[in-house]
């Protein structure tokens, strides 16, 4: 009989040694990005749920409409970002700690775009057209909705940029590659999310509302 | 803290005690038995409430409570039981014994593992504090929306419910993804899926509901946190929010969590039945996947809760056969279990005792269920007395039945001594007794007309009879238990030695000593069937494991032990807290989780 726990392996609970080849860490990203999957979707199952069931103005689509050019630019930034995201995976796993900075700095650069659009069109909507988050049930479901998703962004620059210091304290190297490869999948994750906003909230829009 | 090679042999051979130990401890079978004493206590005290109900609606126009402390008692109790001690008991065994039966020697993530634990214990104590702050939560356990909402619940008791249940929600996420990811990879040398006690299966595909289910509550709860909080109107149809939208995505989660509360007890059943019957289970390949089967349809069958909103005849029909299709894999599983009894030499040991009883009792609750199943019925019976004694019949004569099964069949792994027999019997036939007393008249008074959560009712109706039979069966269960805790106390310090393996049972966790060792398994076992105890005495490395090698030489490393979880969840209720008691605390809350999480990131953690 043969056993696996060899002396010389140092079987501990540590090693992702395990039946599947899988490794921990990265399992647990895809369950947890499995779990969000179903956050995301009530919230939008919400937002249609509740879409055009305003009794109040501003209506959009009637008092305001969504600036389409705008959030196109700013949805093209957030794609770019997942590009630089696989650029930065890319210098880790070769080793390339520079480059990884550069491409980790670039991704939050890009991230922080985007959550400055956001920003922009959340205060136009609510400086020009008084549209709170307890005007209506539009504007509560809309911000809601791409609150949660901004947070989420929010959440992703704040950790690469955690990579990004912790790789000057000397702390990254092309064997702790797995750190920027589970924090891609989460960025490229907030970015498929935001397609689906995008379509469904912008592209969809002007739904009118009132009765 | 690191322990450096030279401390390594002793660090793992001494046991570390004291309170500090349990405070930063991660080892799994430790965090199972913070769980299971936690959740044992909640369930006292959601006995306690069912008790002041019962007390209540002993006789007619009592005064026992007042409405007000009356609704908060019942919608406690269902919180509680559901919340605070069925779900923790669960973990608890889940913690205790998934690791042990997959032959692993902890879980994927220690750490998180006692993370969850934490923010378990907080919640739970967050949610209870409502009691002496301003009163409970008075709305029913599902909280329908608008009753939640500010004009029908001024105070802070919503807040408690809803913040509460949103942390104990992420007690539960972080150890779902935390025991998907164990049970995938942590698995021993040869312990393939089909290989896995139908325990880990059933706990496996729980982990799995809980992961997809929690989020659309989560969502819930934090559209009626801005309904409450930031003046959005999600749940408040004046105002084009809509309520029936609570009730889709609360039973999104709600239908999912009958199943989360009740498959881990068909596993336990499914482990236990052959150990007494002495054969395998009748089936097995049809138990793991009749499990399955049970949570997919589990989520496409909510609006069974909500017939009575009117959803329309297609919806209606829909959802009703969704929901009768599921009386088909769980009869499936009663099958097995009536097979792997039959022609069996069954030793009606006290936990073969209450997991035939679990069988029996289970299928009155899957009966009545099937009859609320169809719409023009379920018009009949909702909100009646009767959907009470199906819910009982379910989640107390199934899971907590279940639960106590297992208890009696493995606490002698954990204490090392054996439970006393025959208090274990006095236990179960009060218990049984009691339960159908309690809980069989309210099918009949619920048919009668009898409305559930109902302060009082009047003399002249023919339900005082059956009240009072229900009280005392209420009070009759009590007692059992009474019983369970004496026989654990008495047994823990003079029972008989347990031994490895007492019941002669088949799986992993048998084959080490009783209780465990820290490590576990000095060396990881080879598993070459669904019993590998009982492959015959040629393994001599399963029947004495610990035999030839001892764990210094396996160069067996144990996780270190660690604050920052208890730190971080700390951090979490206390952001959550904050909403209740001012946004300062929800500042230094996230200061805390912040630190919590970059700590134990950075960290080393072996
Ligand atoms: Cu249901």
């Amino acid at each position: 009989m043969t056993t696996t726990a060899h002396p010389a392996q140092h079987a501990t609970v540590f090693d992702d040694h395990r039946r599947t080849g899988l490794i921990n860490r990265k399992t647990v990203m895809w369950v947890f990005l499995g779990s969000e999957c179903m956050f995301f979707g009530s919230l939008i199952a919400t937002y249609m749920s509740l879409r055009g069931r305003s009794l109040n103005p501003p209506y959009p689509g009637a008092e305001f409409s969504f600036d389409i050019p705008f959030t196109t630019v700013s949805a093209t930034v957030l794609l770019i970002s997942s590009l630089a995201m696989v650029l930065a995976v890319a210098a880790i796993q070769r080793g390339d700690i520079r480059g990884t900075r550069i491409w980790l700095l670039a991704t939050c650069g890009l991230g922080m775009l985007f959550l400055g659009g956001q920003f922009y069109e959340f205060t136009t909507f609510f400086v020009a057209e008084g549209l709170g988050i307890d005007t209506n049930i539009f504007g509560s479901s809309f911000y809601v909705l791409t609150g949660f998703h901004g947070a989420h962004v929010t959440v992703g620059v704040l950790w690469l940029l955690s990579l990004v210091i912790l790789s000057f304290r000397g702390k990254l190297s092309q064997s702790s590659s797995l750190d920027v490869e589970i924090a891609g999948l989460y960025w490229h994750f907030v970015d498929i999310v935001w397609i689906v906003i995008f379509v469904l909230v912008y592209l969809l829009a002007p739904h009118g509302g009132g009765h | 803290m690191t322990v450096n090679v030279g401390q390594l042999g002793h660090a793992v051979a001494a046991k570390p005690t004291g309170l500090w130990s349990w405070l930063t401890t991660v080892d799994h079978k430790r965090i199972g038995i913070l769980y299971g004493v936690t959740a044992f206590i909640f369930f006292l005290i959601g006995g306690i409430e069912a008790l002041l109900v019962r007390m209540q609606l002993f006789v007619p126009g009592a005064t026992v409570l007042t409405p007000d402390q009356y609704n908060q008692l019942f919608t406690m109790h269902g919180t509680t039981m559901v919340f605070l001690a069925i779900m923790p008991l669960n973990a608890a065994f889940l913690n205790y014994f998934v690791p042990l039966m997959i032959g692993a020697r902890d879980v994927a993530f220690p750490r998180l593992n006692a993370f969850s634990y934490w923010v378990f214990l907080f919640g739970g104590l967050l949610m209870n504090l409502s009691f002496v702050i301003g009163g409970a939560p008075d709305f029913g356990w599902f909280g329908y929306a608008p009753l939640t909402e500010r004009q029908f619940s001024p105070e802070l008791r919503a807040d408690f419910w809803a913040i509460g249940l949103q942390v104990l929600g992420i007690a539960s996420l972080a150890a779902s993804f935390n025991f998907i990811v164990t049970i995938i990879n942590m698995r021993a040398p040869g312990m393939t899926l089909m290989r896995m006690p139908p325990f880990v299966w059933m706990q496996f595909v729980t982990q799995w509901l809980l992961a997809l289910a929690l989020p659309p509550i989560a969502v819930a709860l934090i559209l009626l946190i801005f309904d409450r909080h930031f003046s959005t109107n999600f749940y408040l149809s004046e105002w084009g929010g809509d309520p029936i939208l609570w009730q889709h995505l609360f039973w999104i989660f709600g239908h999912p969590e009958v199943y989360i509360l009740i498959l881990p007890a068909f596993g336990m059943v499914s482990d236990i039945l052959p150990t007494f019957a002495r054969k395998p289970l009748f089936g097995y390949t049809f138990v793991v996947y009749s499990g399955i089967a049970i949570g997919f349809l589990g989520f496409i069958v909510w609006a069974h809760h909500m017939f009575a909103t009117g959803m329309g005849p297609v919806a209606d029909s829909a959802f009703a056969i969704a929901t009768m299709l599921i009386a088909i894999p769980t009869g499936v599983k009663i099958f097995n279990w009536i097979g792997t009894l039959w022609l069996g030499q069954t030793a009606y040991k006290t936990p073969a005792l209450f997991a035939v009883a679990f069988i029996a009792m289970f299928i009155i609750g899957g009966l009545s269920g099937v009859m609320h199943a169809s719409p023009p019925a379920d018009l009949q019976q909702t909100d009646s007395y009767f959907i009470v004694a199906h819910f009982h019949y379910v989640l107390f004569g199934g899971a907590i039945f279940g639960i106590t099964a297992g208890a009696y069949y493995w606490l002698p792994k954990i204490l090392g001594r054996m439970l006393n027999e025959r208090l274990g019997q006095i236990h179960f036939w009060l218990m049984l007794i009691g339960f159908n007393l309690t809980f069989f008249p309210m099918h009949f008074v619920g048919l009668n007309g009898m409305p559930r959560r109902t302060y009082t009712y009047p003399a002249g109706f023919g339900w005082e009879l059956m009240n009072q039979l229900e009280t005392i069966g209420a009070f009759i269960i009590a007692i059992s238990f009474l019983f369970f805790i004496y026989n654990v106390l008495v047994s823990m310090r003079s029972g008989a030695i347990a031994g490895n393996n007492p019941w002669g049972a088949g799986t992993l966790e048998w084959s080490i000593p009783s209780p465990p060792p820290v490590y576990n398994f000095a060396t990881l076992p080879v598993v070459r069937s669904l019993y590998p105890l009982w492959d015959g005495p040629n393994d001599s490395r399963l029947t004495t494991p610990a035999a030839s090698t001892t764990p210094e030489e396996a160069h067996v490393h144990l996780p270190n032990p660690s604050y920052w979880p208890l730190v971080t969840a700390f951090g979490v209720t206390l952001a959550g807290a904050g909403i209740i008691f001012g946004f300062v605390l929800t500042g230094i809350g996230i200061l805390i989780l912040l630190a919590g999480a970059y700590s134990w990131a950075l960290e080393p953690a072996s």
